[in-house]
């Protein structure tokens, strides 16, 4: 393995930390349910990317480094659209958005406000 | 390799132990899926630095692409499940 190679795989794993970092922090401080999606898909998302692509850089051209790369785009596919249908079915169950000025908690969801 | 592969499993360990927060204190049932999606995203990155600390990488990547398909699924499932249910979240 080159020196190259492997200062350029530990910065992707070290730009995808930040990511994911970002993205932990986002779910913890967020005010509402639908806030909280954006972090968890579109953030946590480019975060495992950009590891999974630091790995993959690490390994180097074998069929190991492509899984990786393969795992990376089923990842890309998957999330958003898990992260999706999660914020549809809050939204059929009743849950409504946060608004300025509301208080953070969330109040109850309404019984049959969905559809 | 192996030093900076621990600091790195040790680094990814805190920030997945993050999201459990929400896990814990969510005020919804959703809140609460939403976090475990996020965790099970992150220890997809975990697991292939636990393989490139134990040199046998081309093990774990399997266990990595078996447990994405997994995590999407139960997430899909389950989200449908908590729609579908009569109780309030």
């Amino acid at each position: 393995m080159s020196l190259l190679q492997s200062v350029i795989g530990v910065l992707l794993i070290l730009v995808g930390f930040t990511f994911m970092l970002l993205g932990s922090i986002g779910i913890l401080r967020l005010p509402d349910f639908f806030s909280r999606t954006h972090a968890a898909s579109k953030v946590d998302t480019v975060g495992i990317i950009v590891v999974l692509m630091g790995v993959a850089v690490l390994e180097g051209f074998t069929l190991t480094g492509g899984k990786v790369l393969l795992a990376g785009v089923f990842i890309a596919l998957t999330n958003p659209v898990a992260a999706h249908a999660l914020a549809r079915a809050a939204m059929r169950k009743g849950l409504r958005p946060w608004r300025r000025g509301e208080p953070k908690t969330p109040t109850e969801p309404h019984p049959h406000s969905g559809d | 390799m192996s030093t900076l592969t621990t600091a790195l499993i040790v680094a990814f360990t805190i920030v997945i132990l993050i999201p459990f927060y929400r896990l814990w204190k969510g005020p919804t049932v959703f809140d609460r899926l939403l976090s475990i999606g996020a965790v099970g995203g992150k220890v997809l990155a975990l697991i292939l630095l636990l393989g490139l600390h134990y040199e046998r990488l081309d093990m774990f990547v399997d266990i990595t692409l078996g447990y994405a398909v997994l995590n999407f699924i139960a997430g899909i499932a389950m989200a449908e499940y908590f729609r579908l249910k009569e109780t309030q979240a």
